[in-house]
């Protein structure tokens, strides 16, 4: 078993049109730099030169929002489903 | 005619072509309507505007898509009421009432909706779709029905009963959510992803929010072609305040308005008011919280237009006020009594906002004040349950008086 990340749209020219990849992790900043091993450059589309997590990308861990969780340090395990999605700004 | 030129990251710069795209695909950012000012200055003229159609329409040279694209639903020119009753009450002189409540589904949301739906129809979508709060539920569903589209309207389950059936008369399908709007919000951006549907407030974002422009532009119009001192806004994700603020300013780069130095004032519920934390705590970052408010339209948790939000009162020297949960149903009667104008309780919200600055002494008395009522208090009726105290009486004369004296004594 593995970490399931949902990608979407806007990112996957990067990952070839997959819509969803499998990594190993320990925790979230992890996830992110086994991602941009499998396909590089996105995690410059994700974070900005600080490392941090770009103003307009939300990250979910099995629904929710990291932000209430841990940020990037949040810890993931086989099992986990993860989804990257843009924000919509703003929704009504 | 409209007069669209691109799409552009409103972060990097970045131009896209016109298209259903809502992000930035290198820093995620969201897209923006980019317009030929030039062209535009050239055509427009007050005069031209005022021998428009009564409705959103006569600002169609500002907007991404013509009215004849689609359908009109005769949105907009909602009252601007002068609230004298209310302003001696708080000691303002030129208190005005903008009346969004009187729009064909009865919120300001069908300015949006009316761009999005002309806009999907001009991409060629079948399906018509929204994540709501309430009122965008009902309006999608009235104007996916006038444009026979297929309607799809996600909603959390909680909703006030005037809101689901508000939306269903249409004969939408009604997708109930158990969660908050935040959560509503994630799956509907799944979904666009994977399916050709218009989410009018996800993949038609950028066309959808520039319908808010209109509310800034009829007021100045209202007012005499003349910007206000001040305006009140309730926000939930904070797109119409920021867009009321763009309107505004587009009116005086045109040269339709000699100046601009509106002060824009935000107001959130306290169970709802992460836009307010971010204010009091001097931050652009926005933390996201758990909604737990009776202003249901304004539950959103985590509201993506903050940042742009935090930026427009900045920009103004504008406030951001934080409402007393008690004081949405108190400040909706107040509004009902004073001027006869029964708004939602995003509507208490902003005239508890009003108040309290008034009371602070933060306006003064003079000001071009306006406070923007965007939802009709039919659609939240059971927030002012106990609003209704009769003199119940049998059909005769003498009990009459008799009942009446009883009810005078009570309410002394
Ligand atoms: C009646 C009413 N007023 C104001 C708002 C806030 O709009 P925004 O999300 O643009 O801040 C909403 C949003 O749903 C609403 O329904
Ligand atoms: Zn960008």
């Amino acid at each position: 078993m593995s970490i399931e990340v949902r990608i979407p749209a806007p990112l996957r020219k990067v990952t070839n049109g997959a819509d969803k990849v499998n990594v190993e992790a320990g925790n979230l900043a992890a996830v992110i730099e086994a991602l941009n091993d499998a396909y590089p450059g996105i995690k410059d589309r994700l974070c900005d030169e600080s490392g941090a997590l770009r103003n307009f990308v939300n990250v979910y861990i099995n629904g929710e929002d990291i932000r209430f969780l841990d940020g990037l340090d949040t810890l993931t395990k086989s099992g986990d489903e993860i989804s990257i999605v843009p924000a919509v700004a703003g929704g009504y | 005619m409209p007069y669209i030129k691109c799409l552009y990251c409103r972060e990097c710069g970045r131009e896209y072509p016109v298209s259903p795209e809502h992000v930035c695909e290198f820093c995620f950012g969201p897209l923006e309507v980019g317009y030929d000012y030039e062209a535009i200055k050239k055509v427009i003229s007050k005069d031209k505007i005022q021998n428009g159609p009564l409705s959103i329409w006569r600002y169609e040279d500002l907007l991404p898509v013509a009215r004849d694209a689609g359908i009109d639903m005769g949105t907009g020119f909602t009252p601007l009421v002068k609230a004298d009753n209310l302003g001696k009450i708080l000691g303002l002189n030129n208190l005005y009432i903008k009346n969004d409540s009187t729009n064909p589904t009865f919120s300001f949301k069908d300015r949006v909706v009316s761009v999005a739906t002309n806009k999907a129809l001009e991409f060629g979508f079948d399906t018509l779709a929204c994540a709501s709060t309430g009122n965008l539920a009902g309006s999608v569903s009235a104007h996916g029905a006038k444009a026979k589209m297929d309607t799809k309207v996600f909603f959390p389950s909680d909703l006030e009963q005037g809101k689901i059936l508000g939306a269903a008369i249409y004969g939408a399908t009604l997708v109930a959510v158990d969660g908050t709007y935040d959560e509503v919000n994630r799956l509907c951006s799944e979904l666009a992803d994977n399916h050709k549907w218009a989410f009018v407030n996800v993949n038609m974002r950028p066309f959808y929010s520039e319908g808010s422009k209109t509310l800034g532009y009829e007021v100045a119009e209202q007012l005499g072609w003349r910007a206000p001192d001040r305006c009140i806004v309730p926000a939930a994700s904070g797109s119409l305040f920021t867009k009321i603020w763009k309107g505004l300013n587009e009116f005086h780069d045109l040269g339709l308005l000699e100046s601009v130095n509106t002060i824009m004032d935000l107001a959130q519920p306290e169970g709802c008011s992460p836009i307010v934390d971010a204010f009091d705590q001097d931050t652009y970052h926005v933390k996201p919280v758990r909604p737990d408010t009776i202003a249901k339209s304004l539950a959103i948790g985590n509201p993506a237009d903050g940042f742009y939000a935090l930026k427009t009162i900045a920009e103004t020297k504008g406030n951001a006020v934080r409402v007393p949960e008690p004081e949405v149903a108190e400040c909706m009667k107040l509004l009902a009594e004073t001027e006869g104008i029964f708004t939602e309780t995003a509507g208490g919200v902003v005239i508890s906002a009003l108040r309290s600055l008034a009371k602070r002494g933060i306006i003064s008395t003079d000001e071009v004040v306006v406070a923007f009522v965007t939802g009709n208090g039919l659609k939240t009726l059971e927030v002012i349950e106990d609003a209704a105290d009769p003199v119940f009486t049998d059909p005769d004369y003498k009990s009459f008086q008799a009942a009446l004296d009883v009810w005078n004594k009570r309410n002394l």
